[in-house]
């Protein structure tokens, strides 16, 4: 019997190597609790670095105008108060220029979604002459900062009688949205397999159909996301919006135009009111952002 | 009546020729299976079919009518997809009744229609789930059912089974035998497995490179393969093919196997003839060659090199010249590794092949009806 010999061999290893072993062992241990501890240090750093700013913002935009004076600022805001947020509201301009910028952002949305969604499933779906051609032109239109951009960019506008226009800033915000929209929508196209086109198709629709109840069904709360980002891009988005309206100002152009000559109790309350609406939306497309990048939440 | 016709189907990808030149008839309620290995075109072929890829050339026709050009919803096919295609974002009853509600028919009538289909296939306590919350099985299930729901008059088939484990495939297997015996549908049935296709099909078609290689009943395909590579791709163990000599004794065309002349049945003589003083190939069965554990008369020794007990049969590996042949026996005839059997050879069982062509050499047919 060969299979026995082994057995009948000595041990396999003398005192000494097993320690050496269990050495070993506890040394890759420890790596591995360093890696990991040096993983969290750098989430924590990372959150910090982020959320301090907002925190500072919130607590001085709830305490009351003295308290914003004040220095060293308070880590809580006590007295609680609305009086600085109450004061930023009632600012000549505000509340017209935030329901600009909500005007802006939706049409931005709308546009930049009803385009990216038939662009993004030819580009899934589609093997056209220049695809990858348009794959890149899409993209290189990040490439061009808007600041090349903006002076030919108004110059058209008011030739064509388009500028100090609500809508066509959103038009403008829209096409900086456009190459990631198109692009994070055709990679949800292709996530749905083609197979449920095709058994739509056996089953009595239509292409069209086939796309309108099984594909963009599917597809949805990726879109959502990416639309999302749209809206949310385009309610930040202060360049464009200072370049191409005067009267018309949304949200952003109208604090950054007024910041220089008010005080910081303006400021903070601005800050707030600009950070809130975003603070939602990443909080509703969440779990999208993570499915995009693999991360499977319950 | 369904019947389907495909007519000289061509279809390329780019410079790859999938379907060359295919002509096939599948009768009314017929069952048939696409068999070959992957990338032969079978699927391609079934997808010309169904309408989701069409042909180049030829013409496809259901029932009659010319259906190449037409889009899958007015060719009045179901079909059950490799990896089921079963909607996620619907129930299991949405699923089946799909098709129905796209045709309008009205909510009685569907729900009588997914609840009896649902019931053939056991997953009737499901229709409410989603398909996420269901295993490979029954997620298959599903996808019968959506097909057998559709009631079209021709069923198509790509590779239903080859996602599941090999226990619930060799069951789903009888059941769907079963199943669409009942059901009466013309069905093209892909798949690379021989033992699926020999198991299921009326007839299988046999494909290689784009082409058919024969049609035929599953029991002519394996007894009589239309050449070597029919022979070899089906069966298990593959089909033993041992080179011959063909020459002239006593007047009379014999050919020689080692030490073995064999006498070629009458219909087959004439067609040998033209074979003299060349090679041809025996091609024989594993399982339909004598083995004796003594000589005889019209037998040729071997030596056992390997012998594989499989339960119900033993497996001997021996070497005739350079060309190895395995031979099924009882598992309680006597062998041994190293021992010696002889080999008869029923001459009713050889297959004649040539060796250049691959293909079978037919017989003489003046001699089969005289």
């Amino acid at each position: 019997m060969t299979g026995r010999t082994y057995e009948q061999s000595k041990p396999l290893m003398t005192p000494a190597q097993t320690a050496a072993l269990d050495a070993q062992r506890s040394r890759a241990k420890l790596g591995h609790n360093l890696r990991r501890g040096g993983t969290y240090a750098l989430a924590i750093i990372l959150a910090i670095w982020i959320l301090l700013p907002i925190w500072l913002i919130t607590t001085m935009a709830f305490s009351t105008p003295t308290d914003v004076r004040a220095f060293p600022k308070h880590f809580f805001p006590i007295p609680f108060s609305t009086q600085t947020l109450d004061f930023f509201l009632n600012t000549q301009g505000i509340l017209n220029s935030t329901l600009n910028s909500l005007v802006v952002a939706l049409l931005a949305l709308v546009i930049s979604t009803a385009l990216a969604i038939p662009a993004g499933y030819a580009i899934a779906r589609y093997l056209f002459p220049g695809r990858d051609a348009i794959r890149l032109g899409i993209l290189s239109v990040r490439a061009f900062p808007i600041v090349v951009l903006a002076v030919p960019l108004a110059v058209v506008f008011i030739r064509l009688g388009m500028f100090d226009k609500v809508h066509s800033l959103a038009m403008m915000h829209a096409a900086l949205t456009l190459p990631t929209t198109i692009l994070v929508v055709a990679s949800v196209f292709t996530s749905v397999p083609r197979e449920f086109e095709e058994a739509a198709q056996i089953f009595g629709c239509t292409r069209m159909q086939a796309f309108w109840r099984v594909v963009l069904p599917l597809a949805v709360p990726g879109i959502a996301a990416a639309a999302i980002l749209t809206f949310v891009l385009s309610w930040n988005e202060v360049f464009a919006a200072i370049l191409l309206t005067i009267t018309n100002r949304t949200l952003p152009a109208q604090i950054l135009y007024t910041l220089d000559k008010s005080g910081d109790p303006f400021k903070f309350a601005g800050g707030f009111f600009m950070l809130v609406p975003s603070l939602i939306f990443i909080f509703f497309i969440r779990r999208y952002l993570f499915n995009m990048w693999g991360q499977i939440t319950k | 009546m369904a019947e389907i016709v495909i007519e000289n189907a061509v279809k390329r990808f780019g410079k790859f020729v999938a379907i060359d030149d295919v002509s096939l008839t599948i009768h009314d309620q017929e069952f048939v299976v696409l068999l070959g290995p992957s990338g032969c075109g079978k699927t391609t072929l079934l997808r010309a079919v169904a309408g989701l890829g069409m042909v180049d050339s030829g013409r496809v026709l259901i029932g009659g009518k010319d259906v190449t050009y037409l889009p899958p919803k007015e060719r009045q096919i179901s079909m059950v997809f490799q990896n089921y295609a079963i909607f996620p974002h619907m129930t299991v009853f949405d699923n089946i009744a799909f098709g129905l509600k796209m045709r309008k028919l009205p909510k009685e009538t569907i729900r009588e229609r997914v609840e009896h289909a649902a019931k053939l296939l056991h997953i009737e306590t499901m229709l409410e789930r989603f398909p996420g919350a269901m295993s490979g099985g029954q997620r298959q299930r599903v996808a019968v059912a959506r097909a057998i729901a559709y009631d079209a008059k021709v069923l198509l088939m790509d590779e239903p089974l080859s996602n599941l484990d090999a226990l619930l495939r060799l069951e789903m297997r009888a059941e769907l035998k079963a199943l669409l015996a009942r059901l009466g549908a013309t069905t093209v049935y892909v798949t690379h497995d021989q033992i699926e296709a020999l198991s299921m099909g009326d007839r299988i078609a046999v494909m290689r490179n784009g082409k058919i290689l024969q049609v035929d009943s599953p029991t002519r395909v394996y007894d009589l393969p239309a050449n070597q590579f029919v022979g070899s791709f089906i069966g298990n163990p593959p089909m033993n093919f041992l080179r011959g000599q063909v020459r002239r004794e006593d007047g009379a065309v014999k050919v020689k196997i080692g030490t073995l002349l064999i006498a070629p049945p009458e219909e087959m003589r004439a067609a040998l003839d033209s074979y003299e003083g060349r090679h041809v190939y025996i091609g024989i069965r594993a399982e339909n060659m004598e083995t004796l554990d003594r000589p005889a008369d019209d037998t040729l020794p071997v030596k056992v090199e390997v012998v594989e007990p499989l339960g119900s049969q033993n497996l001997l590996t021996t070497y005739v010249e350079d060309n190895m042949i395995k031979i099924s026996t009882h598992p309680d005839f006597p062998a041994e590794v190293g021992g010696q059997v002889w080999l008869r050879f029923p001459i009713s069982k050889i297959r004649w092949i040539d060796p250049e062509t691959g293909e079978a050499i037919t017989p003489d047919m003046e001699t089969i009806l005289a």
